[in-house]
């Protein structure tokens, strides 16, 4: 699924993570700034990729600023990226949580 | 009623979009944890909020403290989603802000149940609390807290309720003064805690523990924080002296004497001890354990 | 080899480097034969020289050893006034020994690596981005890193030898004696540099202020100086140590703040006549208000306090608290500007604070400790030095030497954003477990199973939250998930002693 706009989630503030979807066309591809990105770059990509796949998203391009979030703050910040990019923010998709 | 018998000193604001003070929440060793989606979010991060607390509930550790959630009100956009999401993330307490009457709260039930069943939560489990911040939610104060079996509580909630009342804090608080006993009183009536409001100043903190100390001897079961420096003095105020718990001690001796004896006349010095000497001394000894003035054992602790 | 703490210490390194593993916290009592340096004799009648150009000139050679101290902290001018003029000279394989290196040093030791100028350091610690070359294996030969005890004793046993020493001072005379304590840039104990003034053959003093001779109180003698030479300025007080120390507001700091001083008044230690260490963090701070308040409740007073020293601390010596403060440095210019006006504010220099190859040095005596840490793991190893991506930004400091005191409490949260502070094992090893007692976090304590005597103790405080060590760190771990494992090169950028001079671990490069 294509998203509808381009959208953003969450702040630059310390434990935060700020993501922002934008029209992919190559699959969901990831530019993933953070300080921790050695040690758990991989699990942040797979913690925001398992959101987008629940709401079948599978064309994006994913920019990601991390500040040290925590997984809860990466899939909170990611559910509603996406329910934003689907323009579906007011009507959210229970299921996905 | 819901109320049941656990201590609600502290009860600690936490905004619903900052992920370090909900990560860090639970350390402080606060009675209620209460998370808001209402005033201390912004309207366009409303939804961010939402799903930030819903996912911090699934995951952090907040201990033994009560988890209220204060969402958006009924006259918002946001008031049906926020319920959803807190019901189905497993809260305990949804705390409805701006309260005037019952129907407010029988709507908020009604909506909370269908959110039960639809996300096959228990019925009943979510408990409910009300913020009373008018004239009107004053005067309807015991119908509020009587409104429904879920209710734990009713909280004032001073800064709307000034505005409304046609003035403002005062340091002395003598415009809170009817308010206050008001509320108190239907909350004592309905048989459910009664919040005391915030204290915003935290420079001031001697104003604070006059604050606090006056609404403990009205006899309040605690006091909305913004900040967890603000416990430590609440806990001190609602601290047993040194005297209280060893009567209460002496209370519940005399209880297990009357139990062993197979006696239904409790006696201490002579004298029958009848049903709130227990109970005060029950809540004797659940403060002082709670403010480590007891060891394991129930014996007190010299300081 | 594997030593004591289960480091992996290449063979090649122990015998290159003429290094034995570390292998216990107890020193012991041998008998050490320490050196002596080359005194030039002159009688003056002024020792001042017009430029530190000149005397540059006269002094250095390449392949020298020389040094300087940190006391002017990020204020420092006058170690990157002198290394231009050596790097500007063209001297190359020159040894870098100061006491600790600075942000403020860090461009110029970069670029003195660079052009082969500095082909060996020694120090303390480093950070930034001189932190970040040399574990990216900017420098040819590995950085040694020593606490300030193990500095004094590296010194004094020869393991260092200082050809030239360049000192900072705020004043000094036209003869060399000199304090830290009067002067625009006064930053009062001049403790870590003591011990270049005493050892090194030759010592350049540089300063702002030329006072008429002689000048007293005089902490470098005359007796110890080569030269003297007058710049603008020597430093930029404002940097030189924080303002007026502010008491932390941040929660979490207080609430480690507070059981921290909960163990300390529930051990068996805090009694009347007691001694501690404290550091300069915010949460070390918040310790010393409540440690203050516990001390007026319970009528105790401590002996002596030691270490680096903050306002804090002085104003429990003038509130009649402490008897004693034992300084080796001042944090902040109100620990700086006290030391003048009263005699109970004594200023040591390293040796006397901590160095083990000693008759007796103050951390001997020390009941309790209160440090930091980057990472602890669950056998109690500390790390001060490498970061979270494995890169050097730290410093030993007084950690090793401060943690032989019979009451060691690392004060740590929990975690940093996504990083875990307790951790199954730590980066690097700079403290051994075995010197640590108890670990305070913001959720609870965890102590040394080896204290049992503790155990007893503090289980029985109402209310303070004890876990083991393995349970706080699955708590971490539990809020921030599992790391990729660091990746390093086989290449060793960095030697850490022990205090006594043996190592402790080895710091390889980072693989990006």
């Amino acid at each position: 699924m294509e998203i509808k706009k381009t959208a953003m989630a969450g702040t630059l503030e310390s434990s935060d993570l700020q993501i922002m979807l934008s029209q992919g066309t190559k699959g969901i591809e990831f530019d993933l700034t953070s300080d921790v990105a050695k040690q758990f770059g991989d699990d942040i990509k797979a913690t925001i990729k398992a959101v987008l796949d629940a709401f079948g998203i599978d064309n994006v391009l994913v920019k990601v600023v991390d500040k040290g979030a925590l997984t809860p703050v990466i899939k909170a910040r990611a559910i509603t990226a996406a329910q934003r990019a689907l323009d579906i923010a007011d009507q959210p998709q229970w299921e996905v949580l | 009623m819901a109320a049941d018998e656990r201590l609600r000193r502290t009860m600690m604001f936490v905004p619903g979009n900052n992920p370090g003070l909900i990560k860090d929440a639970g350390i402080f060793g606060v009675d209620s944890i209460m998370f808001d989606l209402e005033d201390a979010v912004n309207m366009n991060e409303k939804d961010s909020a939402r799903f930030l607390v819903y996912e911090a509930l699934q995951t952090f550790d907040y201990g033994d403290a009560e988890l209220v959630v204060r969402i958006n009100g009924l006259d918002t956009p946001f008031y049906e989603n926020d319920i959803k999401a807190m019901v189905k993330a497993g809260i305990d307490v949804i705390r409805l802000p701006k309260t005037e009457n019952a129907d407010m709260i029988h709507e908020l039930e009604n909506l909370v149940e269908a959110a039960e069943k639809e996300f096959g939560r228990e019925v009943g489990s979510t408990h409910l609390m009300a913020a009373i911040e008018s004239a009107m939610g004053v005067v309807n104060a015991y119908e509020i807290a009587s409104a429904s079996d879920r209710m734990i509580g009713i909280a004032l909630s001073a800064e709307d309720y000034t505005t409304d009342m046609k003035t403002h804090r005062y340091p002395d608080g003598q415009e809170l003064l009817y308010a206050r006993n008001a509320i108190l009183h239907a909350a004592r009536a309905a048989g459910i805690a009664a919040f005391d409001t915030v204290f915003t100043d935290l420079d001031d903190m001697e104003g604070f523990e006059r604050e606090t100390k006056f609404i403990h001897q009205l006899g309040y079961d605690g006091k909305s924080l913004i900040n967890p420096r603000q416990i430590a003095t609440v806990n001190k105020v609602y601290a047993p002296t040194q005297k209280e718990i060893l009567n209460a001690q002496n209370v519940i001796a005399a209880i297990e004497e009357a139990k062993r004896k197979g006696s239904g006349v409790i006696a201490m010095n002579g004298q029958m001890v009848d049903r709130p000497v227990v109970l005060r001394a029950e809540r004797v000894m659940k403060l002082a354990k709670a403010n480590n003035l007891v060891d394991a054992e129930g014996n007190y602790v010299e300081k | 080899m594997k030593n004591n703490v289960n480091r992996e210490i290449p063979d090649q390194i122990l015998k290159d480097h003429n290094y034995e593993g570390f292998k216990t916290v107890d020193f012991g009592n041998p008998e050490i034969q320490r050196v002596a340096p080359k005194v030039t004799a002159q009688v003056g009648p002024s020792k001042v020289v017009e430029s530190i150009k000149k005397v540059v000139s006269e002094t250095v050679k390449d392949g020298m050893t020389i040094s300087f101290h940190h006391h002017f902290r990020e204020g420092d001018f006058v170690f990157n006034m002198v290394m231009r003029e050596i790097i500007d000279a063209g001297y190359k394989d020159l040894t870098l020994a100061p006491s600790s290196l600075t942000n403020v040093m860090n461009d110029i030791v970069v670029e003195a690596i660079q052009k082969g100028t500095v082909t060996n350091i020694t120090s303390s610690g480093m950070r930034g981005s001189l932190g970040d070359a040399v574990s990216h294996g900017a420098l040819k030969n590995p950085v040694i890193f020593r606490s300030h005890g193990g500095r004094a004793r590296a010194i004094e046993e020869g393991a260092v030898k200082i050809d030239v020493a360049f000192l900072g001072v705020p004043n000094a005379d036209e003869m060399g004696n000199a304090n830290g304590m009067n002067g625009d840039a006064a930053f009062g104990s001049l403790g870590y540099a003591l011990i270049d003034a005493q050892f090194a053959n030759k010592v350049v003093l540089v300063t702002d202020s030329l006072m008429p001779y002689p000048n007293t109180p005089a902490s470098i003698k005359q007796t110890q100086v080569d030269y003297v030479v007058k710049v603008d300025k020597v430093g930029d007080p404002d940097k030189i140590g924080s303002g007026a120390t502010r008491f932390t507001k941040d929660p979490k700091e207080l609430q480690i703040a507070e059981m921290v001083n909960d163990v300390i008044t529930h051990s068996p230690y805090f009694k009347d006549g007691f001694s501690f260490q404290t550091g300069s963090g915010g949460a070390a701070l918040a310790v010393t208000r409540f440690l203050r308040n516990s001390m007026i409740e319970n009528q105790i007073k401590a002996s002596f306090a030691l270490g680096g020293i903050t306002k804090p601390t002085v104003d429990l010596l003038n509130e009649g608290l402490v008897g004693r403060i034992m300084d080796v440095q001042d944090f902040d210019k109100g620990a700086a500007s006290s030391m003048k006006n009263d005699a109970n504010q004594q200023e040591i220099d390293a040796s006397w604070y901590a160095d083990p190859a000693n008759k007796g040095a103050m951390v001997d005596k020390l009941d309790v400790s209160i440090l930091s840490a980057l990472e602890i793991d669950t056998k109690f190893n500390v790390n001060v030095m490498s970061g979270s991506d494995g890169v050097i930004r730290g410093a030993i400091g007084g950690h090793q030497d401060a943690a032989t005191s019979k009451l060691t409490i690392i004060s740590a949260p929990l975690v940093r954003g996504r990083i875990a502070t307790i951790v199954p094992d730590v980066t690097t090893v700079i403290t051994p477990g075995d010197s640590i007692d108890v670990l305070v976090t913001e959720v609870g304590i965890a102590i040394n199973p080896k204290r049992q005597d503790l155990v007893d103790t503090l289980s029985k405080v109402p209310g303070l939250p004890i876990f083991t060590i393995e349970e706080l760190q699955q708590k971490a771990e539990k809020l921030v998930g599992k790391a990729q494992p660091l990746q390093f090169t086989d290449r060793v950028v960095a030697l850490a002693e022990y205090r006594d001079g043996t190592l402790i671990d080895v710091i390889k490069e980072v693989k990006d």
